[in-house]
């Protein structure tokens, strides 16, 4: 019981002090926001934790058997004042704290784009987030720059005070993307696009990770994030575009295969719709595309021929070619078709369409 | 070998048409560590062999024990089947605590990563299925046909069998530390990292086998236990007069129907995707990972109550007989039970509100779940207040009882923060949530399960535990549990994740350090009871309890013999009150002597044993692509199974004579001139 | 005698001796419980089959799969086991064990019927390539009418094991009671697959 006490004590010094407590002192506003939340929420939750441990131990004392002073009554075992007591506080501090969830949930949803830079700073509306969309691999992380046209492996960069907003999927297993002095987590799993907004308000090098196991190589799923002024990230964005590689299709395959250690890779030009095609999981043209396919299966899908024919649909990306797929698989729909699709011949002959994709 | 590109061990992937996937690769002969238990166990197991043999007690255990049907005996076995897997647990989280220890104190550790994964998979496995599962399976089936005065559960056979499916699991497990490999992907492996993909080995399918096995046990034990509960409470017994524990077991019963069928059902979507490749869980043809991981918690969540509220019906007996005083507030702990059994099923998303679920969503579960605390924080209230105006014995049980108060509420309390979606978004996956978790499952489950078995031991052997060695174990638990997950809050608020086997901070050192000696504290902890269990059988005459009421308890089971006869009661019991035996006491019960009834009782039956052992065949064969086996076992469990449904001679009875001479011995009364009394 | 407390606190006769009803019930709602847990499993799939039912992965839908005509027979065959099924229970009623025999048999042709219809659908289904293994869709639509059809294979096996038993031992309480469970588990299987036709086929084949 003076255990309990001590801990309590050494744990509020920890918390008091910050030495490295990384989520109760992070640097961005948003996992600010929730660091607070904690304390609010562990004060709230204290006002009646602190009483009944307190009472726990004075009763456990004071009516222990050897005390002949303390009245004793055997049969006393109703009363329901103190069942108005035993129901209502809890139920008055979980109000209190549902409020705060509610409240607190919605302004830190994390796909709701930022309400202010820090308690400070409100957002300026004229100043975009700076977009960063993320890829989880075996097991390293892969950064896309659209708006730079810049991509790197385990690291990434932002401007600190201005708003950022991540995009994230995954490659291969569920991960969780987390940077604890920037926001709290978000998962990034395979064929679907979450979402993080957030912002750094102190320039540093800070550590990113997978928070969610995800397989052999979990430890070493790690990355620095790097908060740095505008004119350092212009400079870091330089330092990328210095190097020739380009992320396409082949460069992204060349990472797929699991591995555990790999150099920092940087790209300094971004294929077309490299983003689209790794969310939808047809990097490989060999596969058909999930939006295409979420397409064709609102249509009705692709019938019995979608099986046997389903070579035809492979590498058909409606990115490249609106309406090719359609094509194949609705024939009858040929108006919408041609709408869509100058390559009207294509619909006769669905053999032939196969070359006339051009490989990125 | 490890191989560092890809995902682990690749097991051997060519099907043998005799010995499938198993070749000699599998056994892992090369790791001195898992050889080195190996031989352990052989020299152990040979050893309890030999004396078996030797003291000639194979007959004796196969008559006795293993094909009884006595609720009794099948409760001891699940707690015998509960304490082997419990240190078989705790072995795993040791190896976890020096290794972490040591690889953030600037080394490596002594473990890879495939290593490591498997042992924190068959922690959480081992602890939540055949540690937690069997301990509170156990005491439902010991204590709660005596507390409604019957004499045994309502299916008998089906208990026998449940049981030993539950086991049937275990050894599948522990054949995994030997043969092959356990699973690497998390306790709840989630695909897509479980699916023939990313989990090419057979780990995943020893941990779906085994618990598709375990699982079947649980729901045939939850469905044989309500209806115990409904339909042969003693005369008298109405909802209202029932024991607080056995409300919560109906609770827990209710929740294990309403709840394995799910989990069955999905990892048998789960084995589909890995045997048949299905798509269920698989992104690219249409299957939805999301779903899984909805379905797992659909059942997760509403496991932690099935695990906590017997646990809450143990204290909730042992307050009032320690303080001497009715239990506070009966009605509002029934009620209080069955608002959080219901309000367990409406809380699983709170699991992952990472996973991008709205705000509307994500507030509305973390609110459900916070509401789940007020009925928690009532039934605290309502220990306290019957501790109020009591009179307290510290006896052990009651030691247990006041560490769990103030250990559980700290949990409680984590817990609760963690349901705050925002603030789960910085804590989710990190040390803070396996230290909440312990935090309740040690502080309030496994408390609550030493207190039970210190509680009831008396009534299962007919003497009590000696209490020196049991205050020795107290102590190191309760001091091992705060020194082991005090520092694990700290890392979770350092940003430190969950199941890392590698740190490049050493500042993390020191809070590692700490849980490790917590960790051996609890070991100490265990080490101890075991030697409580030692000193006590070797003293056991001089620990005998011929009252039966060792504890001046207030229930029924207190009012039988201890240990009870196979009948339990010689008449059943007529309740008129709540604390039925305390009325009774109080109304100067006297037992009757005389004009015994021949009592009519379920014969022992090898069928149980005999299923579970050949679906446990079949489990392994299934595991190994040993088709022939597999198809081999199935067959012949159906066959036996339906061979078992024309066995119509499933009854006797026990002469009155027998039943007469059994009270009169344990009233001290002369014998009557018929001879052999029954052992 | 010696118990001359105010109050009963034991009963002299035990209550459950000799008490065949007692025993029925306890089993019959056990076997209810089952069958709820059963029907929670059958809950999952359908669950599975709403959220991926619609993912044909670009392959075929329902309405290129299925034979409608051939599924409202077997819902016919099914339909009409339950009443026969139903009919052999006023047999047992009555004591008539031969009546009963026959009506029991009749129900598990019905039945074989059934399973005859499902399994000439799935070699269909496998020989266009529809496999479970084909789309999301396709391994919920397996999984849900397979889990059916297994219950199903059970309910036959479990029938002519249980005409076996009559034979051997007459309409004794003990197999009353199971020809009252097995009665149970039919009509609840008639009652799922009604879920299946309505909410797979039928759904499938108009929307």
């Amino acid at each position: 019981m003076k255990r309990t006490r001590v801990f309590f004590c050494a744990l509020a010094a920890l918390a008091l002090s910050g030495c490295n407590l990384v989520v109760m002192n992070p640097s961005g506003d948003v996992a600010q926001q929730q660091a607070e939340l904690i304390i609010y929420s562990t004060v709230l939750m204290l006002i009646i934790i602190l009483p009944v441990m307190a009472l726990t131990v004075f009763f456990a004392w004071r009516y222990r058997e050897s005390n002949k002073e303390a009245s004793y009554e055997p049969d006393w075992d109703h009363s329901i004042s103190l069942e108005i007591v035993v129901w209502s506080v809890p139920l008055a501090i979980i109000i209190c704290l549902a409020g705060l969830t509610w409240v607190a949930t919605h302004r830190l949803n994390p796909y709701d784009p930022l309400r202010r830079i820090s308690a400070e700073q409100p957002v300026d509306p004229t100043v975009e987030p700076l977009i960063v969309q993320v890829v989880a691999m075996d097991w390293k992380w892969l950064f896309l720059y659209p708006e730079q046209g810049i991509a790197t492996v385990n690291q990434a960069a932002a401007i600190v005070d201005r708003p950022i907003e991540f995009q994230l999927t995954s490659d291969t297993v569920m991960n969780s993307f987390y940077v604890p002095a920037l926001a709290g987590q978000i998962y990034a799993m395979a064929g679907m696009q979450t979402e993080l907004n957030a912002v750094i308000n102190q320039q540093g090098t800070y550590e990113g990770f997978s928070a969610n196991y995800n397989g052999f190589g979990f430890n070493d799923m790690r990355f620095d994030f790097l908060g740095v002024d505008a004119a350092g990230f212009d400079a870091w964005v330089e330092g990328i575009k210095a190097s020739d590689a380009s992320l396409d299709r082949d460069a992204y395959m060349a990472l797929q295969p699991p591995s555990v250690v790999i150099a920092e890779s940087e790209f300094s030009r971004i294929a077309d719709n490299m983003w689209d095609r790794i969310v939808n999981m047809c990097v490989d043209p060999n596969d058909l595309c999930r939006d295409d396919m979420m397409m064709v299966d609102a249509l009705g899908g692709g019938g019995v021929a979608g099986l046997i024919y389903r070579d035809l649909f492979r590498g058909i990306c409606s990115v490249d070619d609106p309406g090719a797929l359609l094509a194949i698989i609705r024939p009858e729909l040929q108006t919408l078709v041609e709408e869509l699709n100058t390559q009207a011949s294509l619909a006769s002959d669905p053999g032939g369409q196969l070359q006339d994709i051009e490989p990125l | 070998m490890a191989d560092t590109t890809g995902y682990g061990y690749r097991l051997v992937t060519e099907v043998d048409p005799i010995f499938g996937k198993l070749t000699l690769q599998a056994f892992p002969f090369y790791d001195p560590i898992i050889f080195g238990t190996f031989i352990v166990v052989v020299i152990v197991g040979v050893g309890v062999l030999a004396a078996l043999t030797y003291f000639r007690l194979w007959g004796y255990l196969w008559k006795e024990w293993l094909t009884s049907v006595d609720h009794k005996k099948i409760g001891i076995m699940y707690m015998i089947l509960g304490l082997v897997m419990l240190v078989r647990g705790f072995a795993d989280a040791v190896l976890m605590r020096l290794h972490q220890a040591m690889a953030a104190s600037g080394g490596t550790g002594y473990l890879d990563s495939h290593h490591y994964d498997q042992i924190f998979t068959a922690h959480g496995t081992i602890m939540i299925f055949f540690v937690a599962m069997p301990f509170v399976t156990g005491f439902m089936n010991y204590v709660m046909p005596l507390q409604i005065g019957a004499r045994d559960v309502a299916f008998p056979f089906l208990n026998n069998l449940s049981f030993w499916l539950t086991t049937s699991g275990a050894v599948l497990v522990m054949i995994s530390l030997f043969v092959g490999e356990f699973a690497a992907t998390g306790w709840l492996a989630y695909p897509p990292l479980s699916n023939g993909e990313f989990s090419p080995g057979v780990g995943v399918d020893y941990y779906l086998w085994s618990l598709n096995i375990a699982g079947i046990g649980t729901t045939l034990s939850g469905i044989n236990l309500i209806v115990t509960l409904v339909k042969m409470r003693a005369p008298g017994m109405t909802w209202m007069k029932l024991p607080v524990f056995c409300w919560t077991s109906l609770c827990a019963n209710v929740l294990i129907v309403a709840s394995f069928p799910v989990l069955s059902a999905t990892y048998a979507l789960l084995t589909a995707d890995r045997y048949f490749g299905t798509q269920f869980f698989n992104a690219e043809l249409g299957g939805n990972p999301m779903m899984y991981v909805n379905l797992i918690w659909i059942w997760g969540h509403p496991e932690v109550y099935i695990l906590i509220l017997p646990i809450f019906g143990i204290y909730s007996e042992i307050v009032p007989t320690f303080t001497s005083k009715r239990l506070f507030g009966y009605t509002s702990m029934v009620y209080a039970t069955c608002v959080i059994m219901v309000l367990s099923y409406i809380v699983w998303l709170h699991h992952f509100f990472t996973m991008g679920a709205g705000a509307n969503v994500n507030s509305f579960f973390g609110i459900t779940t916070m509401i789940i605390s007020i009925p928690t924080g009532a039934k605290i209230f309502n220990w306290l207040f019957t501790m109020y105006k009591g009179r307290i014995r510290f006896e052990e049980p009651m030691m247990w009882t006041v560490a769990f108060m103030l250990t559980f509420v700290v949990g409680g309390m984590t817990g609760v923060l963690l349901a705050v979606p925002p603030a789960d978004y910085v804590l989710h996956n990190s040390l803070f949530l396996v230290a909440h978790f312990h935090n309740v499952i040690i502080g309030g489950v496994v408390f609550g399960v030493f207190a039970g078995i210190v509680y009831w031991w008396p009534k299962a052997f007919g003497f009590r535990l000696a209490p020196f060695w049991g205050k020795v174990s107290f102590w190191c638990w309760v001091t091992g549990f705060w020194l082991a997950f005090m520092p694990l809050y700290v890392l979770g608020l350092m940003g430190v994740t969950r199941r890392l086997s590698q740190f490049e901070d050493t500042a993390y050192s020191i809070y590692f350090v700490i849980a490790l000696i917590g960790a051996l504290f609890v070991a100490a902890g265990i080490v101890a009871f075991l030697i409580q269990m030692a000193v006590s059988i070797l003293n056991r005459e001089k620990l005998r309890d011929t009252t039966g009421d060792i504890w001046d308890g207030r229930t029924l089971e207190w009012s039988t013999s201890s240990p009870p006869p196979a009948y339990n009661f010689a008449f059943s019991p007529r309740v008129h009150e709540l604390d039925a035996w305390h009325h009774m006491k109080a109304c100067g019960y006297r037992p009757p002597e005389d004009d015994f009834v021949p009592i009519h009782m379920p014969k022992n039956t090898s069928s149980g044993i005999v299923i579970a052992g050949i679906l446990t065949a079949f489990g392994f064969a299934m595991v190994w692509n040993i088709w022939w086996l597999a198809g081999l076992t199935f067959v012949a469990s159906l066959l036996y199974s339906i061979s078992h449904t024309f066995n119509y001679n499933r009854d006797y009875y026990i002469p009155s004579d027998e039943v007469r001479d059994t009270e009169r011995a344990r009233l001290g009364l002369p014998k009557t001139p018929m001879p052999e009394p029954a052992e | 005698m010696h118990t001359q407390a105010p109050i009963a606190f034991y009963e002299r006769e035990d209550p459950h001796h000799g008490d065949d009803h007692q025993h029925e019930t306890g089993t019959m709602l056990g076997f209810w419980i089952y069958l709820m847990s059963d029907c929670l499993i059958f809950g999952v799939l359908f669950a599975v089959y709403a959220v991926i039912g619609q993912n044909y992965a670009a392959g075929p839908a329902p309405r290129d799969l299925f034979e409608i005509e051939l599924i409202l027979i077997s819902t016919f065959a099914l339909l009409f086991s339950s009443i026969t099924y139903g009919i052999a229970v006023i047999q047992m009623q009555a004591r008539r064990q031969l009546a009963t025999e026959i009506w029991l048999v009749i129900t598990g042709l019905f039945g074989l019927a059934f399973l005859a219809l499902e399994l000439k659908e799935f070699s269909h289904l496998w020989h266009v390539g529809a496999t479970p293994m084909a789309s999301g869709f396709l391994s919920a639509f397996w999984t849900l009418v397979g889990t059916h059809g297994l219950h199903v294979t059970a309910g036959c096996i479990w029938l002519f094991v249980l005409l076996a038993q009559i034979q051997m031992h007459g309409l004794t309480p003990e197999n009353v009671r199971r020809v009252m469970c097995l009665s149970l588990f039919w009509h609840f299987l008639d009652l799922i697959w009604i879920g299946v036709f309505s909410f797979v086929y039928l759904t499938g084949v108009l929307l």
